[in-house]
């Protein structure tokens, strides 16, 4: 799973049949300083994050573990809005 | 999913049986406002997609989800034909205007080549 910042999103009305409904989110990824690391990408949002917030992301074959995603053409969905970060100093 | 543009076709008249009548378009991708990575892709295409249209790509084995590509040697599908995005609670892209420039930045923008179907 990644870390990733919402930043946006998209608007599909031409689509797939399988993803009415659904919304598109823009996610930026962060790297471990917390900083935009790697591009931006597009995942469905299960969890009614909003812009800004700071999510967390399943890739590839499990996205479709994720609520609602079975049998859908999906490779990135939003499972989880973080609500605080701690780092153990080592 | 990546955002990609569609520059143009792939027509192969020797390929897999499985994909015969399935489009397959060439696709750059681009971020959010319209700038293109240089990365490229063969994607095949259900929904209609044609030149200048900025579209949503699923890649891997999602892509072979859709009931029609089930069957079918494929690892990046064309699932949604982009109306319009939102970044930063700023407009960059409308089906009809292309992507608009940055406000705030002074980043390189690209437009997207003249809608021509061929």
């Amino acid at each position: 799973m990644l870390l990733a910042r919402v930043t946006g999103l998209v608007v599909a009305t031409p689509k797939a049949e399988e993803l009415e409904g659904l919304r598109f989110a823009l996610l930026q990824p962060l790297g471990a300083d917390l900083e935009p690391r790697g591009k931006t990408a597009v995942g469905i949002d299960t969890v009614g994050a909003a812009e800004g917030q700071l999510v967390f992301t399943v890739a590839a074959g499990p996205a479709r573990a994720a609520r609602g995603m079975g049998g859908r053409p999906v490779d990135l969905a939003v499972v989880g809005i973080v609500d605080e970060i701690s780092r153990e100093a080592s | 999913m990546i955002l990609g543009r569609v520059i143009g076709r792939a027509v192969s008249s020797r390929k897999d049986e499985r994909l015969l009548g399935t489009k397959l378009l060439l696709i750059e991708e681009v971020d959010p406002r319209g700038v293109g990575s240089g990365d490229l892709a063969i994607v095949a295409d259900h929904l209609g997609a044609g030149a200048g249209d900025i579209v949503l790509v699923t890649a891997g084995r999602a892509a072979r989800f859709k009931f029609t590509t089930r069957e079918q040697p494929l690892d990046a599908l064309v699932v949604g034909i982009v109306d319009t995005i939102r970044l930063e609670g700023e407009r960059t892209f409308h089906k009809d205007e292309g992507f608009l420039p940055a406000r705030r930045s002074a980043r390189r923008h690209t437009r997207p080549p003249a809608r021509s179907r061929r």
